[in-house]
């Protein structure tokens, strides 16, 4: 059993939750994550490690509630308890001083991106964030990121805040301007999105790491599930990823894998 | 014992028959095939053996039961005394008497086997181990405590070999704790054996043993993440490193990432694991095919076949690329398969998958193949009849192949000599190039079998035992 020491909303259907794993907590880098279960008979859910204190023994995670299952996590209320956390899981982020970095995020993935970008300011990075959603309320971690990053950018498809637009229409600036081209892109969000900024970045040559969400089952290679096609060869994304060379993802095979249950989880919601 | 019946009388009783669930019926259930011997019965085929001094059965078997003493106590209707004599060599005996190819080993030894059949020892532990677990209220079978050596030891992986070391190291006074990665116990056993092979109940209670036995176990702490190896060596005095069967080994083929492909660990786990198809309140999902074609040959490939025929598909086909004598499941197995109504489609290896526009598999593209020269396994050699090839209709396809060796904790530990393969080098007694550090089961040997892993277990146990005391 895993206590919840925190939870609340940061936008609709958003929840950032505190919760106390002393081992995951001390073990953890930037870009891992952790498999969750809200209670027996859920289904195993992979979650990014947004940030951990070692010394309060203390994970952070930003769960979107969009299932049955994320749901029942987040409707643990501070004191109550997560019947499994397991992890640190997957791959580091490959800490590198590229000199200046752009971050893209979009929705929820910007609580994925908000670890990477604040490791990636730590090391000495100048950091550019941009981050994206449908509309000012899905707009999240902007005054978090504000503080290390060099500058935040926001776009919203309705132009409630920020930009009226996408993230690569901010991206395509700083690509085509000679005194703020990132050296390294880091790119976290849906896979059209992560597909966009692969693609805007590949005529300039600009190296470019995503973080993928392919549906995962035990987080520790066993399954095979979580695979997905990089450089025409199966990685595992737990065990291999989840960041991967943007480059080189084959991002219709994972959008179309993400949809493997999609009828299923229609319905379950549905009933639920 | 019966001690009134001749050699010859003896001779003349028939092997008894296990009763099974009608074919029909249970290829759309779940619950257990086998249902297992009357005690009548038992005591009975007990008393086809005929004690032999050779013990040969004994040598057959990987973990050393006294076969001989706990059928005899058996066929004298003694059986706490059995119970207590199978419990003592084996701490998961109600396992093994369900999943243990018992015709290659302690039975493929009986001298009973020579001019006839053999005395079904595999059905007589599965007897006495379920007795047991039924009256262990009122058995003395949970052995007194031994004096605590003040030793600590870690076990890293909760499945068969972990289980039975960390039992036999309690057993021998010294404290043990088991790190487990996933949610539950019993690692392969749980996940990957299903429940009409391996009710879940029985893995629970011969957990329940041990932990009363006094194993402690941690779930969710996986080994060379939540903690790594050095960790654990300032920790314990002596680690125990069985962390089991790994990564799957991909197909290798165009299409093997459309939808409805799966690896047969993500198969089984699901359904096993995480009830999926299976209890109306899961949550996991899981496609039920309906023309569902598995890929290999094994233990493996036959679960997932028998599971996708359980979970309604109308044609449940495996795929294998030698013929069926080179099979490497067990005979039971196929057996019970043939009569499940799978289909066996022999002599062929899968090409391709095709998929239609949404990204679904539809066709496995195959090879016909015909049995060559032998190659290094002494296995005639499949190789591809030219011309002959043809698709099968498929929406889910399952990759029973096997598995290599999870990096997970070995990338963590560099100081752990690995071989080629990248499984953790250990002697026959479990011993790696690190002192105080043993292995066994998949790690070591690549995919083997539970018992095999037991075997492991027990020998790295004893091996352990004998570190620590050196070390005082």
């Amino acid at each position: 059993m895993f206590e919840v020491i925190r939870n609340e909303t940061l936008a609709p259907s958003l929840h950032r939750m505190v919760i106390r794993a002393p081992r995951i907590a001390a073990a953890r880098q930037a870009g891992q994550f952790v498999i969750v279960r809200a209670a027996t008979d859920e289904e195993r859910i992979p979650l990014t490690i947004g940030d951990a204190d070692p010394q309060a023994g203390t994970i952070t995670l930003f769960i979107q509630a969009i299932g049955a299952s994320t749901r029942r996590i987040v409707a643990a209320p501070a004191g109550g308890t997560l019947r499994d956390v397991a992890g640190p899981l997957g791959m580091a982020t490959e800490m590198e001083r590229w000199g200046r970095v752009a971050c893209v995020g979009g929705g929820v993935g910007t609580a994925v991106l908000y670890p990477m970008a604040k490791a990636l300011a730590q090391i000495g990075n100048e950091v550019t964030t941009i981050i994206g959603g449908r509309s000012a309320p899905y707009i999240i971690l902007a005054d978090e990121l504000a503080v290390f990053s060099a500058a935040v950018r926001i776009t919203t498809e309705d132009g409630s805040c920020g930009r009226q637009g996408f993230v690569t229409a901010e991206l395509a600036e700083l690509v085509a301007d000679p005194a703020r081209r990132p050296e390294a892109v880091f790119a976290v969000g849906p896979v059209p999105m992560m597909r966009a900024v692969a693609e805007l970045t590949r005529p300039a040559g600009i190296k470019t790491i995503v973080s993928l969400n392919p549906i995962m089952i035990d987080g520790t290679g066993m399954c095979g599930g979580c695979r997905v096609e990089v450089g025409g060869e199966s990685k595992f994304a737990c065990v291999d990823g989840p960041e991967f060379d943007g480059h080189l993802v084959n991002y219709a095979t994972l959008a179309d894998r993400l949809t493997m249950y999609q009828e299923h989880e229609t319905c379950r919601v549905g009933l639920g | 014992m019966n001690n009134n019946l001749t050699a010859k009388e003896r001779m003349a009783i028939e092997r008894v028959r296990m009763p099974a669930q009608e074919a029909g019926a249970r290829s759309r259930n779940f619950a257990e095939v086998n249902l297992g011997l009357a005690e009548a019965e038992a005591i009975r085929e007990a008393n086809r053996c005929l004690q032999c001094k050779s013990r040969k059965c004994v040598e057959g078997c990987p973990v050393n039961v006294s076969i001989p003493e706990f059928v005899t106590a058996l066929a004298a209707g003694d059986l706490a005394t059995a119970a207590a004599i199978l419990q003592k060599d084996n701490a998961l005996p109600a396992v093994c008497g369900r999943v243990c190819p018992q015709e290659v080993q302690c039975e493929a030894h009986c001298v009973r086997g020579v001019k006839g059949e053999p005395v079904a020892i595999g059905y007589l532990e599965r007897f006495v181990a379920d007795w047991a677990m039924a009256h262990h209220g009122r058995l003395a079978t949970d052995e007194p405590a031994p004096p605590t050596t003040g030793k600590r030891v870690a076990v890293v992986g909760c499945g068969p070999a972990g289980l039975t070391a960390a039992g036999e190291l309690t057993r021998l006074g010294h404290e043990v704790i088991i790190f487990e990665a996933l949610h539950d116990t019993g690692g392969v056993l749980r996940y990957g054996i299903p429940e009409f092979r391996l009710p879940k109940r029985i893995i629970d209670s011969e957990v329940a043993r041990l932990v009363r036995s006094g194993v402690a176990i941690e779930c969710n702490v996986i080994i060379g993440k939540t903690l790594t190896l050095p960790q654990l060596r300032e920790e314990f005095d002596a680690v125990y490193i069985a962390n089991g069967a790994g990564l799957p080994v991909m197909l290798g083929i165009p299409g093997e990432n459309l939808k409805g492909v799966y690896a047969a660990n993500e198969y089984l786990t699901r359904v096993n694991l995480m009830g999926a198809g299976l209890d109306p309140t899961a949550r996991t999902p899981i496609l039920r095919g309906r023309q569902v074609a598995v890929i290999g040959g094994g233990n493996t490939a036959m679960d997932c076949v028998r599971t996708a025929r359980r979970l309604g598909a109308e044609r449940a086909m495996l795929v294998y690329r030698r013929s069926g004598a080179e099979m490497p499941a067990r005979a039971e197995e196929i057996h019970h398969a043939r009569e499940e109504g799978v289909e066996f489609i022999l002599l062929t290896s899968p090409l391709s998958i095709s998929g239609d526009k949404q990204g679904w598999a539809r066709a496995l593209r195959c090879q016909r193949m015909e049995l060559g020269a032998p190659d290094a396994s002494g296995r005639r050699r499949p190789v591809p009849v030219p011309g002959d090839v043809f698709d099968l209709e498929v929406d889910v396809v399952v990759n029973a192949l096997g598995t290599r060796a999870n990096p997970l904790l070995t990338a963590t530990a560099p100081e752990l000599a690995l071989n080629r393969w990248g499984n953790i080098e250990a002697t026959p007694t479990g011993a790696t190039s690190q002192p105080g550090v043993y292995a066994g089961g998949d790690i070591v040997r690549g995919g083997a079998t539970v018992i095999l892993a037991m075997g492991d277990g027990k020998q790295g146990a004893a091996a352990i035992h004998t570190y620590l005391q050196q070390s005082n």
